[in-house]
């Protein structure tokens, strides 16, 4: 029905692409092979498997313009209020380009470089290493479409022994005059025995139509810690498609928190790839979301070699009309013996109206493994709520605790309190 | 304090309750006893107002108010405590949030404000050594991974954190060693004054010589058939339900 209206949009965004080439950092080679893989592709819809609960295909129609220069003001003082942690190191992406003036860079400890991919791609021997080698273009049309388009975004390199302790949050910022779509590109490099903490978020100022196409890479080397979280709290025009790639090296943790407590549209990839022996990486996320929000989170775990261990905890509160898809791949390769995957999705439903898809998928090709995995999708506990009645606890509140409870689980994971207090007062407002 | 009249409940469309009637005064200690299946946890369940249990003719005066009128909520508030049989885990939410909400949720029912935090810890303190309940417990999550005693020594430590007027023993003693019983009952006993009532819904006597009733009924068939003093507790205990059974159809 809308295909006409998809070549359209689809022929403006190569016409664009075309026309700024020229203007675009890095390998124009990558770009222009990237460019005609999402060509031939297409935007997905809900034909494809892999987007058969959400339909960007839907969403991306042609009143989205790709110009970036088409902005209102971002102040300082609209990133003090995005500033989650109090002392930190505070990076800037608005509307899809790097900030340097919002980036006050002065007080950077030594060994930790920031800097614009732009530039980094172009000029830094280890950007130039680590670019565009884990997110394969071949993998998802947005992919390719970030690739070929990314006009901006940051380049963070944490070097060999260095462990910091403060966090580095890298704010993405949208406030255009038009419905636009914008693509940062982000490159995290912790090196090995390297220690780092970086906060993703994801804001948006005004009501204007805002499609975020957003791709980060992370390289964790040899025996490396790093946590990595993501605070999706876009407003109600914001449409997201985040793609995170993350290779992680041996006797190395990485650690995923992704919440998603904003925006209309939310499509999650997250992809984590073992390279080496006794790597370990937790993925945990929680989505409590109302009126008609989609989001839905899809997760590769791919254990390629032997001894790592994986493990995923995804929870959702769903209310009113909105819908939530999970969809937790595992792949234990036929070499990757003795690995430990383990995952779990739970999901609370709050209305009749609502909707969770969920389906977890294991591709097991060795013998000598530990793999779980188990999902529940159900109404609040009625003897909980029995239980909390019987002693006076009024039903407004009875349920709001259980599902603080339940989302608790989640949020405890957190290992800065300045974080998870902020994550429970969204959450407290969302359940209002 | 409570006065119920010929009441009929059902649940999923079968009659359970069939014409109960019972008085208990304030102060008092009621023992209900019966066989399995007789009603008497329906008995318990209806009274603390859980919502799947359908009244279908009779009435429940609690302290002049019409019980069966209230919500579960507003029952606890005026001074109804059902101690569960099968106490609910609930993971995520501590012991300790638990009671602080429940009991600031009755103060505010009664036109008071929150309850101090030293005062609340101040009694805390205090309750638990009435059941000998580890300090430890009071700080996981509610009844999650405590044992059998120990649910229910929490349900009789939140009984005298919230000072009812009336407590609902639903089997208490269902599941508990010697020594646990023991300690249970003397929490309950502690608890006994002039004032407060108790209903003990039990199918052994054996929680009753540890909490000595003023009286004791026997519920057969959804009706209570026999009534008397703590020796038909014993005579139960020699001669079994059988004998009542008979005695009702004859009835």
């Amino acid at each position: 029905m809308n295909a006409t209206a998809t070549i359209t949009f689809k022929d403006s965004l190569l016409a664009h692409f075309e026309q700024s080439l020229p203007s675009l950092f890095g390998d124009a080679q990558l770009r222009r092979k990237a460019a005609l893989y999402f060509e031939e592709k297409g935007i997905p819809n809900r034909k494809w498997e892999d987007y058969k609960y959400i339909n960007p295909e839907a969403v991306l129609k042609s009143d989205f313009g790709f110009r970036t220069n088409r902005m209102r003001e971002i102040t300082p003082h609209d990133i003090n209020e995005f500033k989650l942690v109090k002392d930190s190191i505070v990076i800037v992406i608005a509307n899809g380009i790097y900030s340097a003036e919002l980036s006050p860079m002065n007080t950077l400890p030594v060994g930790i470089t920031i800097s614009n991919i732009a530039d980094a791609v172009v000029s830094n021997e280890i950007a130039k290493k680590h670019y565009a080698k884990y997110a394969k273009f071949d993998a998802d049309p947005f992919v390719a479409l970030n690739t070929a388009m990314c006009a901006g975004g940051v380049f963070v390199h944490v070097a060999k022994n260095v462990q910091t302790k403060t966090p580095i949050q890298i704010i993405h910022v949208s406030n255009f005059e038009t419905p636009s779509i914008a693509q940062p590109r982000n490159l995290i490099v912790v090196e090995e025995s390297a220690e780092a903490i970086v906060i993703e978020s994801y804001e948006t100022i005004g009501p204007i139509k805002t499609f975020l196409n957003t791709l980060t890479e992370v390289y964790v080397g040899p025996n490396a810690k790093f946590d990595h979280y993501r605070i999706q709290t876009e407003g109600e025009n914001a449409f997201q498609m985040n793609t995170l790639q993350a290779s992680v090296c041996g006797n190395s943790l990485y650690n995923t928190y992704t919440f998603t407590l904003g925006g209309i549209f939310t499509r999650n990839n997250l992809n984590i790839l073992f390279t080496e022996k006794n790597g370990e990486a937790h993925l945990y996320g929680l989505y409590p979301i109302t009126n008609s929000q989609v989001v839905d989170n899809h997760t590769i775990v791919d254990h390629a070699v032997p001894n790592c261990m994986s493990n995923e905890l995804y929870k959702g509160v769903v209310n009113e009309k909105a819908s939530a898809t999970f969809n937790g791949k595992i792949f234990v390769r036929p070499d990757a013996q003795k690995t430990n995957a383990f995952q779990t999705n739970r999901n609370i439903l709050l209305s009749d109206d609502a909707t969770v898809n969920t389906k977890p998928q294991l591709e097991i090709y060795a013998d000598d493994v530990k793999c779980s995995h188990g999902t529940s999708t159900g109404k609040v506990n009625e003897d909980a709520m029995f239980y909390l009645q019987a002693r006076g606890i009024g039903k407004e509140s009875a349920r709001a605790l259980l599902i603080r409870a339940f989302a608790e689980e989640v949020v405890d994971q957190v290992k800065i309190e300045e974080l998870r207090d902020y994550i429970d007062k969204r959450i407290d407002s969302i359940l209002k | 304090m409570i006065t119920i009249k010929n009441l009929h409940a059902s649940v999923d469309g079968k009659e359970i309750l069939k014409g109960l009637s019972l008085e208990v005064k304030d102060g008092e200690v009621h023992a209900i006893m019966g066989p399995n299946g007789s009603g008497k946890s329906t008995l318990a369940s209806v009274l603390a107002g859980k919502s799947e249990y359908e009244v279908t003719a009779g009435e429940v005066i609690f302290n002049g108010k019409n019980l069966l009128e209230l919500s579960a909520e507003d029952r606890a508030r005026e001074g109804v405590f059902l101690a569960f049989q099968y106490p609910v885990e609930i993971p995520g939410v501590s012991n300790i949030n638990f009671l602080k909400t429940s009991i600031n949720e009755i103060r505010a029912y009664k036109g008071l404000g929150p309850i101090e935090p030293k005062e609340f810890l101040a009694m805390v303190k205090e309750k638990q050594k009435l059941v000998e309940l580890d300090g430890k417990l009071t700080g996981r999550s509610v009844n999650e991974g405590f044992s059998g005693g120990e649910k229910k020594r929490n349900e009789i430590f939140q009984m005298a954190m919230l000072e009812p007027s009336l407590g609902i023993l639903d089997e208490t003693d269902s599941g508990l060693d010697i020594d646990a019983l023991r300690i249970v009952a003397n929490g309950v006993n502690k608890l006994r004054d002039a004032k407060r009532s108790f209903i003990l819904v039990t199918h052994y006597q054996r929680l009753l010589d540890y909490i000595v009733p003023d009286f004791v009924h026997v519920l057969y068939n959804g009706r209570i058939v026999k009534s008397g003093t703590k020796e038909l507790a014993l005579e139960l205990e020699e001669k079994g339900y059988d004998w009542l059974k008979s005695e009702s159809v004859e009835a």
